[in-house]
């Protein structure tokens, strides 16, 4: 009955342990989720003119402005509290006539960039025109969240490698808390029940008595023979494993974060401005090679914008100054794939429609890039046998898409026409 | 690897940058410690060595393995400002002339990240179409030759441009003015930029004459020509038009005048198919077994002394009036005679001598025979040999005798292949002013007192006039490789006085004589297609004369039939009884003047597989006789002259008996590492007589030293053994049955006989929906020229061994050439049983034993790409599997080395790494991986193989994949022809058809299906691996 009693009471316990964990969990989901809320909804404007006029800022806009920077032209930020509609209509459309007019405003801002003028866009509507205004009125709003936001996670680390499910984790941890609750407390009742027994019960039975006094030689356990042989096979073996698993990653770099000559952001170039991967690594598409961009396309940009948010003008500088006197920048290779495996480009971006994420991580959050793939030969493996081929619109694998669909009713895998076969990638 | 670019360490004494740490991080082994010493101290108990010692090596084997584990920092350099037409990873095509003497070839360059790696042929060209041979295909690595000069030198000393200019200016000046003779020596020039440069020259130093000539001169041709026509040139010839070819000795498809060009028209008129049931018979009469004469249905040993009667005997046979020559009886000749006869204007004779006698009777013979104007085209002049050895003659004379003031050498070493190179050499002692525009410090160069380093052609600007109204533009594809070398033209306009780069030379000179129309545009599309053809031009290059129209009844009103009688009979005997030797050229070293090459040096010979040596050959008789052997060592002496060094011997089946031949282009002093002293030169025991030069002599001799000398052979075995490798028929069997010469293996089994397709250890077949790549080769047209042999190892970073290597049967070609002669033991009908029983008559040795003038056959041999490949089923780390496109693969990082595979396979086509060839002092002659500057070579697309390692054939894989992809990216199926090995583009005679089998479309798909299906097997078929590569049977017309 006493036992029952125990029974009980642990599983209550654990019961407690459990819905806590969850409490905390979802509390946690919670917050996250009203970040957001509160980040994106401080606009009272429609949001469908607003996604109208991102999309259009994004279009048209993005190669000179941003929200909060100076990039080539003036940081937009609360435009429409600087300017009236009209005015912004007719810069928009012909910023040169503008200027020309005498409008003040004008050629104090045609002054103030260096005498760069604004590329007219007469084909924009009025419409979209105040729906960009409206967009970055909107943006105007959330940009101080937006901006404490970056700022709190600027720092890189190592770490975010390994993009894992936090959740995952959080429960191993926790079961492994209860498990060592549970032995605490089992330990703490057999030593109570011994007690009890011991105290209250002196007419025990003889084998009941034994069992009850007994006493655990835990020193003279330690010590005996065969402890130390299990133990010392397990270590064996322990490390024998561990060894043997290392041996696997000798020359996988992955997470591997040099320093850079200059500190280029991604960041700050693909995350922030939402530079196109494309527009700097131009091989991509094409070739073998993605590309390192050549200093030229720097300066494309640069030319203007001499100064940084985070360095100031000390990096830039080093790039008009490489570019100047025509040393290049030798960078810090970070993705070293062995010289016996040939790996294309073109070959996964362009036919296979991979996203540059799929294998470089979350590129625009980097600070400083580090290697996010393992770049093993399992792990490309891995991803030919689970990727679908991408045979839309492509003449070249319409013949085998469709005697593949007569056969079976699964996905053609980039495996199933020879994606695991050693000469795709080794001559 | 400075500190901000690496974020990790590996130890706190890294960190903090420890002395010990930096001091040991730099050595890779601990420094040695006496053993002794650390016992002596161990002895003495206050001190601590042994612990010292024991402390000090695992740090330092930690420190290693530490640093073994730590992966290079690697930079990665981008443009400062990206050339918009470069991209890294994508090869550029530029259309190029490769001109290298009398050679010449329309090619593409493969440029990778400005550097050119490969030599294709130009399709677009109306001469070469896309032909290329084993030179050409090679020239590429005599660009990263080491060899090369870097600067200018007066005396050996180093000079800047500007002072040699000026001071050659000042010496020419002074020479001008003074009288004295000024000479501009070199080989042919066809390039009409360059002449005009050269007439520039002549214009301001008017003292000045231009001399060529040609290490294997073809004067005597131009010399006939003069006399018959008055053109002093080397007429067109069309191969493909004729239906009978007889050659006198001339090796038009290895050596001769244009043997890309000549190997494409004889490769059309071999071809055969369901659509076409002709085909050409050629005759060749010659005295060593060429490549030409290998590709001939009859052919005829001859002493070198005979031919000239023997022209005159085939004269004789089709002429109304005949000419008084000894008479000669030979049954092949009556039969050549009545070929021709019956194939007026149909029919072509040539001959390689450079008697004027002897090719004044060609001429005739093809007068008489109407093929002016069919075959033989006299009013489109080819250009590429113009060499005059009467004034190249007396120029040497001139020169002995002190009466030249200045020579400048463009182009030619005459100091090693001028055969009077001893008078050349007293002349140029007594020259004031000797100027050299070679490359190197040659045998010329070295004597002469200024060098001014011409750049190669792949860094060059140039044009070329091969054949009248045929031009061709080269493109530098890379900057000079030495920024103090400048173009000979460049030099050569720099002393005349024009201030002009050679680029907008030409382009002026294009500007003005060549192109029509609008400059720009047709400039541009003549240097994207590399070839231009306008009907009418006017060039400097050939004195120009009104054309002529020859016929049958065409008579030259002032020739002498009767002195050019009596000139051959004085020089030729019907009946010669003495020993004759002559002089030939190799297909991969020629003349010799790309002897530091060495892929060329390790290019088999096609007829004797020997590499790295030239060699006596001798037929089996006279061996037998004298009892020589292969690689018996013999001192040569011709006309009272002993050859400078002892060769070994080749005994050679085809040879005349009673005649050597030995090769020229060997012997070279200052060549480079490569090329010096590898062979003898022969070139001094070339004669001069009667205005020409003469390939052979009668007064010869040689003597065996008794020594044993090494030919590094890369194919010993020589026959075929009755075994079906080669399944060949004749023309007119062929007529009767498309299927003639087929060989159908059945196997006997349990349930009777049965195909061996139809018994397999395999149960099923593994599908091939995609492609299944192949080959179809035709023996038929294959000349066995090799151009694919090293286009393979140009592609696919072939390393190369060295002689000794080679002669360890360690060569590492890709693909080679077999070489099969016949033999004149009979396979009897039943079976090759017989042959167990050596006592009954024949027997295996018989058939071992090629016969005294055997056929030829080559059959290029490469990995089979086997659907049931034996190979890949004993390989204990499935390191070679196949693909589901029909290739066998090779992961050469998996390959662990136990060369299982090769031991299994049939075909002997995998190479094992038995040594680390790259980086490796000891494979010096390996210039392409172990030097920085021949590394540039190397295709960045294929791994460079490391020791221990199966190395084969791969089907030129990258090509596959990358042509695959820009089909993918265009979103089609990929065209065939598309993607071709490097062996397929590299042939000149089309031999190779490679693609995709499954396309019904492809070129492949309609020869095995539709033209040739009875023809094609495949090699082995009994044992059933079923290849991909099929191989279509030789024909011969006899």
């Amino acid at each position: 009955m006493f036992l029952k009693r125990l029974k009980l009471k642990t599983t209550s316990l654990l019961i407690i342990f459990l819905s806590l964990a969850l409490i905390f969990n979802a509390s946690a989901q919670d917050s996250d989720g009203a970040k957001q809320a509160n980040a994106s909804g401080s606009s009272a404007a429609d949001p469908a003119i607003i996604d109208q006029g991102a999309a259009l800022f994004k279009q048209n806009c993005t190669t000179c402005h941003a929200i909060n920077d100076v990039v080539v032209g003036p940081a937009l930020k609360d435009l429409h509290k600087r300017r009236q509609l009209p005015w912004i209509v007719s810069f928009v459309h012909n910023s040169t006539k503008v200027i020309a007019s005498g409008d003040q405003y004008a050629v104090d801002l045609y002054n103030k960039y260096n005498k760069t003028q604004m590329t007219s866009f007469p084909t924009l509507t009025e419409a979209e025109i105040s729906s960009i205004v409206e967009y970055i009125k909107a943006e105007s709003n959330a940009a101080p969240v937006a901006a404490v936001v970056a700022n709190s996670s600027t720092s890189p680390t190592v770490g975010d490698a390994k993009p894992a499910n936090p959740y995952s984790d959080l429960t191993l941890i926790l079961v492994v808390v209860v498990l060592v609750l549970v032995v605490i407390i089992l330990i703490v009742f057999i030593s109570v029940l011994r007690r009890y027994l011991k105290d209250k019960h002196t007419s025990l039975s003889e084998g009941d008595a034994y069992l009850v006094n007994q006493k655990y030689d835990i020193g003279g356990f330690f010590k005996s023979k065969g402890f130390i042989t299990v133990i010392s096979i397990i270590f064996v073996c322990w490390g024998a494993r561990a060894c043997w698993n290392n041996l696997f990653y000798v020359g996988v770099e992955q997470g591997y974060q040099p320093v850079q000559p200059i500190p280029f952001s991604h960041k700050l170039h693909a995350g922030q401005y939402k530079i196109d991967c494309n527009y700097c690594h131009t091989g991509v598409t094409k070739g073998k090679q993605a590309n390192i961009p050549s200093l030229n396309i720097c300066m494309n940009c640069h030319s203007q914008i001499k100064k940084g948010p985070q360095y100031g003008e000390a990096a830039i500088a080093k790039v008009v100054e490489a570019y100047n006197s025509n040393t290049p920048v030798k960078w810090v290779r970070i993705h070293n794939l062995p010289d016996l495996s040939y790996f294309n480009h073109a070959q996964h971006v362009k036919v296979g429609g991979l996203e540059c994420t799929n294998c470089h991580g979350q590129i625009d959050t980097m600070e400083v890039v580090h290697q996010h793939a393992p770049l093993t030969m399992g792990w490309c493996i891995n991803c030919h046998r689970e990727t679908k081929v991408n045979g839309k619109d492509n003449a070249y694998y319409a013949k085998l898409l469709e005697s593949h669909s007569q056969v079976s009713k699964k996905d053609l895998k980039v495996a199933d026409i020879g994606g695991l076969e050693c000469s795709k990638c080794h001559y | 690897m400075s500190g901000n670019n690496k974020k990790y360490w590996k130890g706190i004494e890294e960190l903090s940058n420890d002395p010990t740490f930096v001091k040991n991080s730099l050595s890779e082994f601990p420094e040695f410690l006496s053993v002794k010493d650390a016992r002596a101290e161990a002895e003495d108990e206050s001190s601590n060595g042994r612990r010292d010692f024991l402390k000090l090596l695992g740090f330092s084997v930690t420190a290693a393995s530490l640093a073994a584990c730590d992966a290079p920092i690697k930079k990665i350099i981008p443009y400062v400002n990206k050339p918009e037409d470069v991209d890294p990873g994508i090869a550029n095509w530029y259309a190029s002339t490769y001109q290298n003497g009398g050679e010449y070839a329309s090619i593409l360059v493969k440029t990778r990240e400005g550097r050119p790696i490969k030599i294709e042929g130009n399709p677009l060209s109306s001469i070469t179409k896309g032909g290329t041979s084993a030179r050409v295909q090679a020239s590429v690595l005599s660009l990263y030759d080491t060899a090369r000069l870097e600067y200018f030198k007066e005396k050996g000393q180093r000079i800047s441009k500007e002072s040699a200019d000026s001071k050659i200016i000042s010496e020419l000046t002074a020479i001008q003015n003074a009288g004295g003779k000024i000479r501009i020596v070199s080989s042919s020039i066809y390039s009409p930029s360059t002449k005009s440069a050269i007439l520039d020259f002549i214009a301001k130093y008017p003292n000045t004459q231009h001399i060529q000539y040609d290490a294997h001169s073809v004067s005597g041709l131009l010399k006939a020509n003069q006399s018959v026509f008055d053109k002093h040139i080397v007429p067109s010839y069309d191969f493909s038009k004729a239906n009978v070819i007889v050659s006198f000795g001339a090796d038009f498809l290895g050596t001769w005048i244009s043997p890309i060009e000549f190997s494409k028209q004889y490769a059309t008129a071999k071809k055969l198919g369901k659509s076409k049931k002709t085909m050409v018979r050629h005759y060749q009469i010659e005295t060593n077994l060429s490549l030409t004469g290998s590709n001939a249905d009859t052919r005829l040993p001859i002493k070198p002394s005979q031919e000239g009667i023997f022209v005159a005997e085939l004269y004789n046979k089709l002429a109304g009036t005949k000419i008084s020559t000894p008479s000669l009886k030979n049954a092949t000749l009556d039969k050549i005679a009545n070929d021709l006869l019956a194939n007026k204007g149909h029919s072509l004779v040539v001959s390689g001598s450079n008697d004027v006698n002897v090719q004044i009777l060609i001429n005739q013979i093809n007068t008489l025979l109407n093929n002016y104007g069919h075959t033989l085209d006299i009013n489109t002049p080819c250009n590429l040999y113009q060499g005059d050895d009467t004034s190249m003659f007396n120029f040497v004379q001139d020169a002995k005798s002190g009466n030249i003031g200045a020579v400048v050498f463009y182009n030619c070493n005459p100091i090693y292949d001028y055969p009077l190179s001893a008078d050349l050499e007293a002349g140029l002692k007594k020259t004031n002013l000797t100027i050299s525009l070679s490359d190197r410090e040659d045998e010329t160069a070295s004597l002469c007192k200024f060098v001014c380093p011409d750049v190669h052609f792949l860094e060059s600007w140039n044009d070329a006039e091969p054949k009248k109204g045929h031009f061709s533009l080269a493109q530098p594809t890379i900057t000079p490789l030495f920024k103090d070398t400048r173009p000979a033209q460049e030099s050569i306009l720099a002393w005349a006085g024009v201030k002009k780069d050679f680029y907008s030379y030409i382009q002026n000179y294009w500007k003005q004589n060549i192109l029509s129309g609008d400059f720009q545009s047709s400039w541009d599309k003549a240097l994207h297609d590399g070839v231009y053809v306008s009907a009418a031009t006017t060039t400097n290059n050939i004195s120009e004369a009104t054309s002529v129209t020859v016929t049958e009844d065409t008579t030259i009103s002032n020739l002498d039939l009767n002195s050019v009688a009596e000139n051959i009979s004085k020089i030729y005997k019907a009946d010669s009884t003495g020993i004759e030797i002559n002089l030939y050229e190799k297909v991969g070293i020629g003349t010799g003047n790309q002897a530091n090459n060495p892929w060329l040096q390790e290019f088999p010979d096609p007829i004797s597989k020997a590499t790295w040596d030239n060699y006596v050959t001798v037929s089996q008789k006279y061996a037998k006789e004298k009892s020589l052997e292969q690689g018996s060592m013999v001192s040569v002496t011709i006309n009272g002259k002993s050859l400078d060094k002892s060769v070994p011997v080749v005994v050679q089946p085809g040879q005349t008996n009673e005649t050597f031949s030995l090769a020229m282009g060997y012997g070279r002093t200052k060549a480079g590492k490569c090329g010096d002293g590898i062979g003898v030169n022969v070139f001094p025991a070339v004669t001069y007589r009667n205005g020409t030069l003469h390939y052979f002599s009668a007064n010869v001799s040689i003597a065996a030293t008794g020594e044993k000398g090494i030919i590094a052979q890369t194919q010993t075995h020589e026959t075929i053994m009755a075994r079906p490798i080669i399944q060949d028929s004749i023309l007119s069997e062929y007529i009767k049955n498309p299927g003639a010469g087929r060989f159908h293996p059945m196997i006997m089994t349990p349930d009777g006989k049965k195909k061996p397709s139809e018994i397999s250890v395999w149960s099923g077949e593994h599908i091939k929906p995609n492609h299944l790549w192949g080959m179809v080769i035709d023996l038929n047209s294959c000349t066995g020229c090799g151009a694919c042999v090293v286009s393979c190892q140009a592609e696919n970073n072939i390393p190369v061994v060295g002689k000794k290597e080679v002669s360890n049967r360690r060569e590492m070609h890709w693909i080679r050439i077999d070489r099969y002669y016949s033999s004149n033991a009979e396979i009897p009908e039943k079976g090759v049983d017989k042959y167990f029983k050596k006592d009954e008559g024949s027997s295996y040795d018989d058939l071992e034993q090629a016969s005294e003038n055997p056929q030829v056959t080559f059959q290029p041999m490469m990995c089979q790409h086997c659907n049931h490949a034996p190979c890949e089923t004993v390989c204990p780390v499935a390191a070679t599997p196949h693909s589901s496109e029909g290739l066998n693969q090779m992961a050469y990082n998996r390959c662990i080395g136990t060369r299982y595979c090769a031991n299994n396979c049939p075909y002997k086509v995998r190479r094992f790494n038995w040594f680390k060839y790259f980086d490796n002092s000891k494979f010096p002659d390996n210039t392409s991986m172990n030097n920085a500057l021949g590394k540039m070579v190397l295709n960045p697309d294929v791994t460079v193989r490391s020791r221990g390692v199966m190395e084969k054939c791969s089907l030129c894989v990258q090509r596959i994949q990358e042509g695959k992809l820009t089909a993918k990216k265009e979103g089609r199926r990929p065209k065939d022809g598309e993607i071709r090995t490097a062996c397929a583009s590299a042939c000149p005679s089309d031999a190779i058809v490679f693609g995709d089998m499954n396309d019904t479309e492809s070129a492949i798909f309609t020869q095995l299906h539709l033209e040739n299906k009875e023809r094609a097997y495949h090699v082995l078929e009994e044992i059933n691996v079923q290849p991909n590569i099929s191989y279509l049977t030789k024909i011969r017309n006899v």
